[in-house]
């Protein structure tokens, strides 16, 4: 997948997660947590998500990388290389 | 043998259920075995003599409006992938809390409490506010600040003692196991889902919410075994591999989450209850339901809740002599909420509930309970209706429950409605890979015990 897949597949599972945010006006650059009401329960569903629907295992003290969008991509872009959309 | 599940959950009440769904969700391989014959548990429903009943829904405190990104119900919403709509939640008209000589009137707008307050203690609203404030910034779950003594706190906030009667009361009635005082954390809990969110019910109760529950996890996967009730849980080497069932059959499992509560937990464990040290909750009810051949608003009811207390001071503590005590009570129409496109429950409905001993109930031969059932169905009326209009005239039907009811279908010790004083907030046990969750973990209610099921679940079984 490439960076820019990656990036529709997190707006996805955000758009599952909490279906009343508009993501329409998402800064990739600040956190999700300033912009979205995302709770530490909402990021566990980001990580699980990507687990149950792609395989990808994120270690919990790498939780972290999921901060914003670009953080996100970039620490997803090397672990979800070799996996189709 | 069977492979061994992901996760078993014991009990299928809010709790158990939420988790189980949590889990199914996330490809768990999980079951919940339950006792009983069916789902609910402290928040079931029945049939008798022809009518639909619930057991406890007087209210889903913690409303919310559809849209809202915040509280506990647009969280559970969002975990359990439900819609808003699906609980069908409509809002309270408007309760109240009734003193001797002072009532005050509240809804699901903050404000009108404000303002009764203005009204009733004019010297008390900048203490209110500072009370509210206080509230909104309590956002501690260790166990220190937690139990913190609510009643502590409210003597340095307010100099009208009987105004802090009058908070605790709803406050306290709806999910305090303390006896007498009540912890920090619960109280600004409960303040949260009744004061500054509140009342909502859907028409079909608490059926349509379990249905929702039980119809998902099935969806997902999830098993649910009815009439299979854990007698034991087996651990070898300080874990857990699984349970032995009373019919003595054996399931295996990785991790067990239990919602049967603390001590019964422990039972289960094979921990006697000296070695347990803790006591199980003394709190539990009474609760008499009345069906009406007209609405309660044809009789001047029209409060959704009335919380009623008949003396500055409230008391809340079972009986120590007798088998209730009604100087205080809850009155609950649920027909007083508004719903959609005008509909109705077809009759009228009054709920009165009341403190009660749970050793004096059970103690009861079989003719003398229920006896003292006909009697304190009066007695439990006859203190109501000093508060509400009275209603008795229009019963078409009553029925009624009592702690030994509650025991007998959900196990819990005293038949105890909001556990052990004392909460497990981290939901640990002795062993490593079994967990609480539910009443005696720390949230209580319908929308708590679904938090605690959800949040036990993702820490402990997800991560
Ligand atoms: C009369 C009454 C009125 C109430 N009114 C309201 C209200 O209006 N609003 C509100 O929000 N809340 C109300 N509540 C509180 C609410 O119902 C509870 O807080 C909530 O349902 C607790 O859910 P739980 O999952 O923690 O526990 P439970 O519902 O008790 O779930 C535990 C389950 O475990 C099962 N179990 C026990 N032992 C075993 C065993 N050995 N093996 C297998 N299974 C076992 C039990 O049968 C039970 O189903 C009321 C409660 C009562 C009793």
């Amino acid at each position: 997948m490439a960076p820019e897949e990656i990036r529709e597949v997190i707006i996805e599972i955000l758009g599952d997660i909490a279906p009343d945010e508009d993501l329409g006006t998402l800064d990739d650059a600040i956190a999700f947590r300033e912009q979205l009401e995302l709770d530490s329960m909402d990021f566990l569903d980001i990580v699980m998500e990507l687990r149950k629907r792609y395989r990808v295992q994120i270690p919990e003290d790498e939780y972290v990388q999921l901060a914003s969008m670009n953080s996100t991509v970039s620490y997803l872009t090397p672990k979800m290389a070799t996996i189709a959309k | 043998m069977a492979e061994a599940y992901d996760t078993l959950i014991i009990g299928a009440g809010m709790s158990g259920l939420a988790a189980g769904i949590r889990l199914a969700y996330y490809d768990q391989s999980v079951a919940i075995v339950e006792k009983h014959k069916t789902i609910g548990g402290l928040n079931s429903f029945y049939r008798a003599g022809g009518r639909d009943y619930d057991v406890g829904l007087h209210a889903v405190t913690n409303f919310t409006p559809k849209g809202a990104k915040k509280g506990p119900l647009s969280r559970l919403l969002r975990q359990l992938r439900f819609q808003w709509e699906d609980f069908a939640l409509a809002q309270q008209q408007q309760s109240r809390i009734a003193f001797p000589g002072v009532h005050l009137a509240f809804s699901n707008d903050i404000r009108l409490l404000e303002s009764e307050i203005a009204r009733c203690f004019p010297h008390q609203i900048d203490a209110f506010s500072n009370l509210r404030s206080q509230v909104l910034d309590y956002d501690d779950l260790d166990q220190a600040s937690f139990e913190i003594s609510t009643r502590k706190v409210l003597g340095q906030i307010f100099s009208e003692p009987m105004l802090i009667e009058m908070l605790l009361c709803p406050l306290m009635w709806y999910g305090n196991a303390r006896v007498h005082d009540m912890d920090w954390g619960q109280f600004c809990i409960m303040f949260r889902s009744i004061f500054l969110e509140g009342f909502a019910r859907p028409l079909r109760g608490v059926r349509l919410i379990l249905k929702h529950l039980v119809k998902k996890f099935r969806s997902l996967g999830g098993q649910l075994l009815l009439r299979h009730g854990v007698e034991k849980i087996v651990s070898e080497n300080g874990r857990a591999v699984g349970v032995i069932l009373e019919d003595g059959r054996e399931i295996q499992a990785k991790r067990i989450l239990s919602s049967a509560g603390w001590v019964e937990t422990q039972r289960m464990l094979g921990n006697q209850d000296e070695v347990v040290g803790d006591e199980a909750g003394q709190l539990t009810f009474i609760e008499t339901i009345t069906t009406l051949n007209c609405q309660p608003s044809q009789l001047g009811l029209n409060d959704t809740i009335v919380f009623y207390n008949d003396s500055d001071r409230f008391h809340w503590q079972p009986p120590q002599h007798e088998l209730c005590d009604l100087r205080t009570g809850v009155v609950c129409s649920p027909n007083n909420y508004l719903y959609d496109d005008a509909q109705q429950l077809p009759e009228g409905v009054v709920r009165i509930t009341s403190i009660a001993n749970f050793e004096k109930w059970n103690g009861l031969n079989e003719a003398d309970y229920r006896r003292e059932k006909l009697l304190w169905y009066d007695r439990s009326s006859d203190s109501a209706v000093r508060f509400v209009p009275e209603f008795r005239h229009h019963a078409i039907d009553t029925d009624m429950f009592t702690p030994k009811t509650i025991k007998r279908f959900t196990w819990h010790d005293n038949g105890a409605v909001y556990g052990a004083p004392q909460k497990r907030l981290d939901g640990r046990t002795q062993l490593e890979n079994v967990f609480v969750c539910g009443t005696d973990q720390g949230f209580v209610g319908i929308v708590g015990a679904i938090i605690s099921g959800i949040s036990i679940a993702n820490q402990y079984c997800l991560k």
